[in-house]
């Protein structure tokens, strides 16, 4: 398989860390892949500019950090800002409407999809929302098999809200139309 | 290698590491980029019987580790920066009443409160001769998540072994990156107890006569042996003493016991070395950056090697000395102003084909850094 | 077993000066001990730097003289890895209360099982005379040599804000005094705080025109009252003695057991 490299960006609070941290232990996990996972943040609890950057391949993995993505998710307009001019060209870019106005002459792919909206409308409850992220991200770029990564979402949320992420998941899974 | 497998951060490697090779009690202080080492343990040491506790401060965590291993138990706190600064006057305490111990400091950019969430390599020279008075010190490193378990399973036997404080030294990148692990069943690993004393009770004890083999048998306060311990120099039952010859022999004693074992205690990792042209001399997480441009040279026929060092200190002078001087070019990959550079300048035959490629913006070294640095020493251009 | 048999008695005659009261509370010390019929091995005393801290070589006990200030944050180590040791602290008065004064307060909130002695003289002795957090407004010191205009703690109010369960004052005059508060604090569940005036006639003595070590225990004799004693309304600038605090409250390491019964059964995650 070819190296991917995945950055996930957000404010602080929205579970960015956490899609990708997901997403690599479902490569360890599950698939038996090679992942590393890394973020940069600052000081802020809740707020700020959040990125995590995870890359997956068969093969060892040496420098952790991806300089030039071919998946980036950006969940507010000052990650967009910051992050968009990195992808490689011909990568693709995932995007909320609600939150971000792209730049219609990128050389990137920009899939714009109504994540906010769409949980707060199905499942009342923004607190799935990177969930329903990760859902879309593995229907877009199918890196590893959705079962894998429903796999580690279960395994990382109370069992309590099993339910609950899991309708995320697929939510997020149907909204791409191939 | 078979075992449990997990997907996590360095830090979390090193409590599975910590408490593999069974450490019992943790005091700590919290701070950025340390603090999930305390998170992690207030949550698993007492599943275990083990002790966790949160101090006033970083200087009282260090204190209350050499008074815990006293009593017998395999003690660790971890910390950053300016936690590793306050806790310095300590660390020699345990030094010089050769008390063992772990501190892990995972390091962020400073001088002072610096770059708090940013990594950087720069506590080298600090965990080197950040305490006063001359001494040796063990510093080991790692740069990936195996590893850092594995080394800090070291770091506690080589506590043991040499009734010494031995540090870890681990970076944000490092300490937050996640990554595959694989914990192998109790026992895979050696393990290294500490060495109690034979002597019966009412039987004169001296806890710091080593013996023949330069170990010193400890006894747990609580026992029956009463001794005493300083921070001053000291007779071979503890007492303060100002003896020259007692000075002296102690001196050379703490400097000895650690400078004369660097095959026990100095480990690094070769790769592609024997006929390498270009030696890249790299640590921690920038090691993965020089990997990725060694890897990227061999594809093009470049003759460039790694050597990845995992003990810093005692620095490892020969294996240093081997590889590098038979190379044309050894440049040193770090996240500092050149603080292993001066090491390895310090240790080959030809000082000057020594380079330094660094970052020390908070930023982790990255490929381009070193193929620009490796164009421009080899001469083709910038 | 006789007093004698908890000192190390090779070391002696000791380090202090002629007249110190340092030599009189480590015979109270080691009274109580003897009264509360300690054995040897479940004793450490752990001391920090000073005049103070060298009471520990002189006991056979399991002993560790630490860092100047720190004696608290190592006691702490080890009675919380092995809570059945008894674990006594001295220190001086700067030792405890300006460089080792958070370690200080903290072990006060913490309440964990040990005693700390608080030997005040009011003054840093072993490097020479300078004022210290006890010496208080108007002593004269090598560093205050027109006289000191710092304020001084008062170490009861300091452990009783600070949450202390168990918080006395005697001096070295009161000797008898000394071993029935000692025994009290060492059999006190929590963490006891004794604070024993003692004389430095060779600096504070000297500098303040006391003539000498019986002139400083007369002021001792004079100058203090017990608790609420008739003395003390008379003359209200007279110093208390005896024990201010004496209360129940649940136990640092008895409260740890607590977590690792919970851990062990899986309630924490």
């Amino acid at each position: 398989m070819e190296k991917h490299k995945i950055v996930f960006s957000g404010s602080g609070g929205q579970g960015v860390i956490t899609a990708a941290v997901i997403l690599a232990e479902a490569a360890v996990i599950y698939e038996n892949l090679h992942a590393v996972q890394t973020q940069s943040y600052g000081p802020e609890a809740r707020g700020g500019a959040t990125r995590s950057d995870v890359v997956i391949s068969d093969t060892q993995i040496n420098y952790p950090k991806v300089t030039h993505p071919n998946l980036l998710v950006c969940l507010t307009q000052e990650s967009y800002n910051k992050y968009s001019n990195i992808v490689l060209p011909g990568g693709l870019i995932i995007t909320d409407p609600r939150h971000v106005v792209p730049n219609v002459n990128s050389d990137s792919i920009i899939k714009e999809l109504p994540l906010y909206d769409t949980v707060m409308e199905k499942l009342g409850n923004q607190i799935v929302l990177n969930v329903c992220m990760l859902g879309a991200v593995i229907k877009i770029l199918p890196v590893l098999k959705p079962e894998s990564v429903l796999k580690a979402v279960i395994d990382r949320v109370n069992p309590k809200f099993k339910d609950l992420n899991t309708k995320a998941f697929q939510l997020g899974y149907d909204m791409v139309k191939k | 290698m078979e075992g449990k497998v997990k997907f996590v951060q360095g830090n979390e490697a090193c409590v599975e590491g910590a408490l593999y090779a069974g450490c019992n009690f943790f005091a700590g202080y919290p701070i950025t980029p340390s603090t999930e080492v305390a998170e992690l343990l207030a949550s698993r040491l007492p599943k275990g019987g083990g002790k966790f506790i949160q101090m006033e401060d970083e200087i009282a965590s260090m204190c209350a580790i050499i008074g815990a291993s006293l009593t017998g138990s395999k003690t660790l706190t971890a910390t950053s920066g300016p936690g590793f600064s306050l806790k310095q006057e300590a660390l020699g305490y345990a030094i010089m009443a050769e008390i063992p111990c772990v501190i892990v400091n995972v390091q962020r950019g400073g001088p002072s409160t610096g770059n708090p969430t940013h990594v950087a390599q720069s506590d080298v020279m600090q965990a080197r001769w950040g305490t006063h008075g001359d001494h040796s010190i063990v510093a080991m490193t790692a740069s990936n998540i195996q590893d850092i378990f594995e080394i800090t399973i070291d770091a506690f036997n080589i506590a043991e072994t040499f009734r010494t404080p031995v540090i870890l030294l681990f970076d944000e990148v490092v300490g937050h990156m996640r990554e595959k692990l694989v914990i192998p069943e109790q026992g895979k690993i050696p393990v290294i107890e500490r060495l109690r004393t034979s002597v019966p009770p009412g039987t004169d004890y001296h806890p710091y006569l080593p013996r023949t083999d330069g170990r010193l048998p400890m006894s747990d306060f609580g026992g029956e042996h009463r001794y005493n311990v300083t921070g001053l120099f000291h007779d071979m039952w503890g007492f303060p003493s100002e003896k020259p010859e007692l000075v002296h022999n102690l001196m050379r004693h703490l400097i000895d016991k650690i400078d004369t074992h660097p095959n026990q205690i100095c480990k690094t990792k070769q790769y592609f070395l024997d006929d390498a042209e270009t030696v890249l001399v790299s640590y921690g997480a920038s090691a993965r950056t020089a990997m990725e441009v060694m890897n990227y040279s061999r594809e093009r026929e470049r003759k460039v090697g790694l050597l990845e060092l995992q003990t810093l200190w005692p620095f490892p002078r020969e294996t240093v000395a081997k590889y590098c001087d038979q190379a044309k070019r050894v440049i040193v990959v770090e996240m500092n102003m050149g603080q292993v550079m001066e090491q390895v300048k310090a240790s080959v035959k030809y000082p000057n084909h020594v380079f330094l490629c660094n970052r020390y913006d908070g930023t982790l070294i990255n490929v381009d850094d070193v193929k620009n640095v490796l164009r421009v020493i080899e001469g083709r251009g910038f | 077993m006789p007093v004698q048999d908890y000192i190390r008695k090779r070391f002696f005659p000791h380090i202090w000066c002629g007249g110190c009261g340092h030599g009189i509370i480590l015979k109270g010390i080691l009274s109580a001990i003897e009264e509360l019929q300690l054995q040897k091995k479940d004793v450490v005393m752990v001391s920090g730097i000073g005049c103070s801290s060298r009471i520990v070589g002189y006991t056979d006990f399991h002993t560790l003289h630490t860092l100047h200030g720190r004696a608290l944050a190592f006691a702490t180590g080890v009675k919380f890895s092995k809570p059945s040791l008894n674990v006594i602290v001295p220190m001086g008065d700067g030792d405890a209360m300006a460089i080792g004064g958070n370690h200080f307060i903290h072990a006060c909130r913490r309440n964990i099982n040990m005693t700390a002695v608080i030997m005040n003289n009011r003054i840093y002795g072993m490097t020479g005379g300078q004022f210290s957090p006890l010496s208080g407004q108007g002593v004269m010191a090598t560093t205050a040599p027109l006289g000191n205009i710092d304020y001084a703690f008062d170490t009861v109010e300091l452990a009783k804000g600070a949450g202390g369960t168990f918080v006395a004052r005697t001096t070295a005059y009161h000797y008898a005094e000394i071993v029935s508060i000692m025994k009290k604090a060492i059999q006190h569940k929590g963490f006891s705080v004794v604070e024993i005036l003692s004389q430095c006639p060779t600096y504070f003595g000297r500098k303040n025109k006391m003539k000498g070590a019986s002139e400083m225990m007369d002021f001792f004799k004079d100058r203090t009252t017990s608790i609420g004693s008739d003395a003390k309304k008379a003359d209200p600038t007279l110093i208390e003695r005896g024990i201010f605090v004496q209360k129940e409250s649940s136990e640092y390491c008895e409260n740890y057991d607590k977590i690792i019964e919970m851990a062990s059964k899986g309630k924490e995650s």
